[in-house]
């Protein structure tokens, strides 16, 4: 773990260089913008509610530093999917899965794995704003850093300011951070809860539909934080909105489902423009061209 | 003001369009639901009216006169205030934790068939009627705590004000161990329904930022359901205050102020059961019926706390008995 | 590079973090182990105290506080005449209260009327019982029909809360097909929604009828107890199994105590016994 961890915000309008520690305890004087973000990959893997196979060997390379989109119609199971990639999956009652995910070459489902490490590693934006109700816009953002160690006042400041900036929130909210997280609205919590993940510094963030309920202009803000924020993580985001998968992602993935009660499955996995202009399979062109779903 | 309720209800309407069935039933239905209101209320007044005598006897001074001497005719109610208190409050304290930590096993840990399974048993605990575990509390539990709890117990905390001298099986103590296992259920039920009342988002926030299950609980689900589980633990309270039989056989019934809960003591309810039989003279039983007023008007303010800590946080209807 | 990067452990504060997720989820364990080791030694303790003590003269003789105890077959005699007019008393007026509650309760007056009986539901006994005794007992002396009385009033909350409960999961098509029919309001609710919830009220009413056979504290203030058969309802003191137990427990001969265990455990059963009643037919229904 010799890696340089240093996703640091450097702010413009404040000159002075945010100091951080890295994981082997040596602190970075200049922190870099950029940061080579870890690689997923998955291979044959079957996940189940209960008895029923929800979705069934799906194998894809995760690129890092890049956006991969997953796309599809309702209940083809890409949001099973995205569970899986941080065994968020299997807290769900009945929730199971099998197969490997590596990150970075290590199976998040190995033996010896502990899923909070995981969880940590690889974070995650959900499809409704979920920000902690009895906390305030600043608590929440730093609710998962106080899980690890002590933080000083000064050093959580400078995180909460650099996670906020990153998920374009910092300007709407720099003079209220002790207000309840409540007071947003959706699209800014949305927004708030994506700092709330950046906080913890992940490799890979997943996003599942994150702005499904969101109206437009809270759409484009979280896309244009995710085109930022790609030059730090490696992003996976399931989406129902073709045009957003078009515009702001390198990889898309489809997923379908032949009938009712069958199994979800990765039909067709490509760059993203091949997707959209000259996919493989037939069912990918009816789908991202609008005939269906 | 007959005429205006019944235009109010369309009774009219519905007698003039010969709907006649309609009109009784829904007068029937009307009359019973208020029914509970009025006979809540009558209790109230019951209680109060025959406590009149002992109220002209005494003033305000019953509540905090200790005196209760059936010869002199002279009675007070402090100390079975201080009984009913002091047995609530600690057996609120040790349910506490028990009946959360339940809730907890039954929401966040246990599979659905354990879960279902615990859960009536924890149920069955509640059915136990109040006499068995007094039975069982007085031939069982107090021997018991005296031949292997005492022993130890007291050298720890015999030094401190409230626990001193000698333990009795008779005791504030046995009492309110007995009504922490009966006002269990109450914590526990309750606080599971407010438990699952707390939306998964919430569960999964907290996980996927890298927790445990404990910080999981403990940082996002309970600050969401502090409200209802403290409505859970003040409706726990209210039982427990109310609670008779157990304590009566239990308690010792002493009716004096008690200065450790090892010693006896008596509360409101044990007091008005224990010596209702040979209350004789007007005055006598005219306070007991004051207790027991002074008794509902605390177990009532208690539970409309309860209930409206608990209608603001709980989704769905509660069971007004707590059950799973 | 980064092999064992997910491995936990790997810093002092993740491994303080794994063991007091250990030390909590073992604390919920232990707990949930008391509760359950609680009923465990209750219940099994009355049987084997009780079960000694059973014999065919304990359930055909008479209650007697002295000496060498007696049987219970005079407060058997009691509980079941009492509980019966409870249950014919207290159910169709909780039924009564929960159609209110359900058909004409949508507004703040019923809102405040379900506030009270969930709040009615915490009230004390002993408060009821006092309550009857003032209302009734100081009239009529001594009498049975007092403490079903005050039974039923335990029971009103419980079966009218829960009838509410249940209509309300009735589903609307089925009350629509029916009034589209042209059937008014009150045969629709007695012909079709009533049997549809039938088994959901039964329910709710056994569990009342549980709660309230093992009562005793009202007792004392309208049925008094007694060592004698009595077998009329309306006059005179009675005894009561639950009633029997509480004197037996005070009582200073070793042959009553025992005959307390006796009594106990016929409570237990039949107060545990109505509750398993209620369970299963909670449970075929939703097997239906």
């Amino acid at each position: 773990m010799e890696r340089n961890k240093t996703k640091e915000q450097t702010s413009k309008e404040k000159a002075t260089p945010k100091k951080q520690e890295s994981q082997t305890g040596q602190r970075q004087a200049e922190a870099p913008m950029e940061h080579t973000a870890q690689s997923m990959e998955v291979n044959g893997l079957n996940a189940y509610y209960g008895g029923f196979k929800a979705i069934t060997d799906i194998g894809m390379k995760i690129a890092p530093n890049k956006v991969t989109a997953l796309i599809g119609p309702s209940g083809c199971g890409k949001s099973t999917f995205i569970r899986t990639l941080n065994r968020m999956h299997e807290v769900a009652r009945g929730g199971r899965v099998e197969g490997e995910v590596l990150l970075d070459g290590e199976d998040i489902y190995g033996k010896n794995v502990d899923p909070v490490q995981v969880r940590r590693k690889i974070g995650m934006v959900f499809q409704k704003p979920n920000p902690f109700p009895t906390m305030t816009i600043y608590d929440n953002v730093v609710a998962g850093l106080k899980l690890q160690k002590r933080h000083k006042k000064g050093e959580l400041d400078d995180i909460v300011e650099g996670s906020l900036r990153q998920s374009a929130l910092w300007d709407e909210v720099k003079n209220k951070l002790n207000d309840s997280g409540m007071s947003l609205s959706g699209g800014q919590q949305q927004r708030l809860c994506i700092a709330r993940t950046l906080a913890v510094e992940p490799e890979v963030i997943l996003l599942d539909e994150p702005a499904s309920a969101l109206d437009p202009m809270s759409t484009m803000k979280i896309e244009d934080a995710m085109l930022e924020l790609k030059k730090r993580y490696t992003i996976v985001i399931v989406t129902h909105n073709m045009q957003q998968a078009s515009r702001a992602s390198d990889y898309t993935g489809f997923f379908f489902i032949e009938d009712m009660g069958e199994p979800g499955q990765l039909w067709e996995f490509a760059e993203t423009e091949k997707i959209f202009t000259r996919p493989e399979r037939k069912e990918t062109e009816d789908y991202v061209t609008g005939r269906f779903g | 003001m007959l005429s205006a309720l019944a235009s109010r209800l369309n009774l009219l309407k519905q007698l003039r369009q010969g709907n006649f069935g309609d009109a009784v039933f829904k007068i029937l239905a009307y009359f019973f639901g208020l029914f509970l209101l009025f006979i809540t209320l009558f209790i109230m007044y019951q209680l109060l009216f025959q406590g009149v005598p002992a109220i002209r006897e005494f003033g305000i001074g019953f509540l905090w006169s200790t005196e209760f001497d059936p010869v002199q005719q002279q009675f007070g109610a402090l100390q079975f205030i201080q009984g009913t208190l002091v047995t609530a409050f600690i057996s609120m304290l040790l349910a506490a934790p028990i009946g959360i930590g339940i809730a907890a096993f039954l929401v966040e840990i246990a599979p659905e068939r354990v879960n279902r399974i615990v859960g009536f048993l924890v149920e069955m605990l509640a059915a136990i009627p109040s006499v068995v575990y007094g039975l069982w509390g007085i031939f069982v539990l107090a021997p018991f705590l005296r031949t292997y709890v005492e022993p130890w117990l007291i050298p720890v905390v015999g030094w401190i004000p409230g626990f001193e001298g000698p333990f009795r099986g008779y005791s504030v103590f046995t009492a309110s161990l007995v009504l922490t296992i009966m006002i269990l259920p109450t914590v526990a039920a309750i606080s599971r329904n407010v438990l699952q009342a707390v939306p998964r988002d919430q569960r999964e926030a907290m996980l996927a930022l890298g927790s445990t299950r404990w910080e999981m609980f403990s940082k996002a689900v309970m600050p969401y359901a502090k409200g209802g589980v403290i409505g859970a633990l003040a409706l726990a309270l209210g039982r427990a205050a109310g609670e008779t039989m157990a304590v009566t056989i239990i308690i010792g019934n002493a009716r004096r102020v008690f200065t450790s809960v090892f010693d006896q003591g008596a509360t409101i309810a044990s007091v008005i059961a224990g010596n209702f039989t040979d209350a004789s003279g007007g005055v006598y039983i005219s306070s007991l019926f004051l207790l027991g007023f002074v008794l509902f008007i605390l177990t009532l303010s208690i539970n409309v706390v309860a209930r409206l800590l608990i209608r603001a946080t709980s989704t769905g209807p509660t069971n007004p008995t707590g059950g799973f | 590079m980064a092999a064992g990067q997910l491995e936990s452990g790997a810093t002092a504060s993740d491994r303080r973090r794994k063991l007091m997720d250990k030390f909590m989820t073992g604390v919920a364990y232990f707990f949930t182990f008391i509760a359950i080791a609680v009923l465990v030694w209750v219940i099994a303790y009355v049987i084997i105290r009780g079960i000694s003590v059973w014999s065919p003269a304990f359930f055909t003789e008479n209650t007697a506080l002295f000496g060498d105890g007696g049987g219970i077959y005079n407060a058997m005699y009691g509980t079941f005449v009492i509980v019966l007019m409870a249950i014919a008393i207290g159910v169709p007026m909780g039924i009564m209260a929960g159609i209110y509650l359900a058909e004409f309760g949508d507004n703040r007056l019923g809102d405040f009327v379900r506030f009270i009986a969930d709040t009615m539901a915490g009230i004390p006994s002993i408060a009821v019982g006092l309550f009857m005794y003032g209302l009734l007992i100081l009239i009529m002396g001594w009498n049975a029909f007092a403490g079903a009385c005050a039974l039923a009033i335990l029971m009103l909350p419980v079966v009218a809360r829960t009838t509410e409960g249940i209509i309300r999961l009735v589903p609307g098509e089925i009350r629509e097909a029916s009034l589209a029919l042209g059937l008014p309001q009150w045969k629709t609710m007695l012909r079709v929604v009533l049997p549809t919830a039938a088994a959901g009220i039964i329910t709710g009413a056994f569990l009342a009828v549980a709660r309230a056979a093992g009562e005793t504290a009202p007792l004392i203030f309208t049925i008094l107890g007694s060592n004698f058969f009595n077998s009329n309802p309306m006059e005179g003191a009675m005894a009561a199994v639950s009633l029997y137990v509480y004197q037996a427990s005070s009582s200073p001969y070793q042959a009553v105590q025992e005959a307390g265990w006796g009594a106990a455990l016929v409570l237990l059963l039949f107060v545990l016994g109505l509750n398993f009643i209620a369970r299963a037919i909670a449970f075929t229904q939703k097997q239906n």
